[in-house]
């Protein structure tokens, strides 16, 4: 299917977020660790939607939102190649800037069981560093360093 | 101006500066050269211990008494109001309001933490879980300046459960601000984890991976002894591995007059008692520097001059 012939199946956003380039089955995933759904506005999904470069992909699109910097940085850890569009009156103005975050506080579970952050009322917060070869987390509370794509795969 | 780590919660070893760990190391050693019963007077420590330890509590108590402090505490978590279900942070701001400082042990990783987010006290964290037990640590620290002189460019071999061995890790990171050399040696389900091994490399730290105890005696300052635990293997493996990893006295005849042989005990069978009467053996003297390392560490946290 075309860009412009799916683009009909999803309805056109006068004001809001377009994340398009979701890699197929992470939109749900972001839909939930965001709390798109949260803030009152129209939210229309599209998922396994064919696009040319990637295969399958999923699509997002809030009305009335902008993420922020922080939200947009966090996004870059899930879904690194995904475009973040913010649209005004029917146009593209800007695409956000996806750039990994140094920190990462409440969004991710250690994927360490016996870190006491799952017991205790406290906010998960991991470090991240970007290595040659992998993006590495390092959760504040049990210590433990990861693989980021460990972390972002525990639910 | 306080000393460094004046009022300052004690978590974890890459928390440190190198300056700071020298600070513990030195009052360490003027605290075993001259004792001190005053550094404490009037002040209230709790050790709360959720899971059970023998050296450690009672060294910490020990500590603390000999400074002339008074301790409470509990011993085990089993008859506190975390059977009941309250939370860490409930207790730890309650005990905080009792007293002037909380040394705790807890299974869980990161309690310590998160202690200290929920303390009006300095904690210190006598152990959590499999992550860090930073005054094990420094009480190392404090034995290998004693045994050597200095702590910088020291040669040390690390045996037996690299994987595991959270005495071991921090260890290896502290000394990684010494320009340290190390060897691991050990079962190859036990090596040494890769962050770690990278974080060594980041540093510029040279380590060799060695198979036997013998080939690295000769070349090293400090034999760092662990045991290899049995649960970690099918039997059929630890049958195959058991033997290798142990010292005996007749393995050390080509060991340098200076080298010490370290273990954080309780030891098994990773070193043969025939080593006890041995120049190099200094395990045991080891855990008794574990009090001067923890009356330095109380000292600093609780009296802005020591």
């Amino acid at each position: 299917m075309s860009e412009k012939v799916y683009a009909r199946n999803v309805e056109a956003l006068k004001n809001g977020t377009v994340i398009d380039h979701i890699p197929a089955g992470l939109g749900l995933r972001i839909l939930d660790l965001f709390e798109l759904t949260s803030y009152g506005e129209r939210v229309t999904v599209g998922l396994n939607l064919s696009s040319g470069h990637m295969g399958n992909k999923d699509l997002i699109k809030v009305e009335n939102l902008v993420l922020t910097e922080g939200q947009a940085n966090e996004l870059a850890l899930l879904a690194p190649k995904c475009t973040v569009s913010v649209i005004e009156n029917f146009e593209v103005v800007r695409k956000q800037k996806l750039a990994i975050p140094a920190e990462v506080t409440d969004l991710f579970a250690c994927p360490n069981s016996n870190c006491v952050s799952h017991v205790e009322p406290v906010q998960s917060h991991f470090s991240v560093r970007v290595t040659e070869h992998d993006t590495k987390m390092k959760c504040k509370y049990c210590e433990k360093v990861f693989s980021k794509d460990i972390v972002v795969a525990v639910r | 101006m306080p000393n460094p780590l004046y009022r300052k919660h004690i978590i974890s070893i890459p928390d440190f500066s190198r300056a700071e760990m020298e600070l513990v190391v030195e009052t360490a050693a003027r605290l075993k050269a001259n004792p001190r019963a005053d550094l404490l007077q009037g002040r209230l420590i709790a050790t709360c211990f959720f899971e059970p330890s023998t050296r450690t509590r009672l060294s910490f108590e020990t500590a603390v008494q000999r400074l002339g402090g008074t301790v409470i505490g509990f011993s085990d978590a089993a008859s506190t109001s975390t059977k009941k279900g309250e939370t860490l942070a409930d207790t730890v701001r309650i005990i905080s309001s009792y007293t002037d400082a909380i040394v705790m042990r807890h299974p869980k990783e990161g309690a310590a933490r998160v202690a200290s987010e929920f303390s009006a006290v300095p904690i210190i964290n006598g152990g959590d879980g499999a992550n860090q037990h930073p005054s094990q640590t420094l009480l190392d620290l404090f034995t290998l300046r004693e045994t050597q002189g200095r702590l910088d460019n020291l040669t040390v071999a690390f045996v037996g459960d690299l994987k595991y061995g959270r005495t071991v890790h921090s260890l290896a990171q502290a000394l990684s601000l010494f320009g340290a050399k190390f060897y691991f040696v050990g079962p190859e389900a036990l090596a040494m984890p890769d962050y770690l091994c990278e974080e060594l490399d980041e540093r510029g730290i040279s380590y060799t991976i060695a198979s036997t105890i013998e080939e690295v005696i000769p070349h090293i300052d400090i034999l760092y002894m662990t045991r290899v635990q049995r649960e970690r293997f099918d039997e059929a493996e630890y049958q195959k591995i058991q033997g290798q990893f142990v010292l005996r006295a007749d393995m050390l005849r080509n060991a340098r007059p200076n080298m010490k042989i370290l273990h954080p005990l309780p030891r098994v069978d990773e070193i043969a008692t025939d080593v006890d009467a041995t120049p190099h053996a200094y395990y045991f003297e080891q855990a008794k520097n574990g009090v001067y390392a923890r009356q330095a560490l109380l000292s600093l946290v609780l009296n802005e001059t020591v």
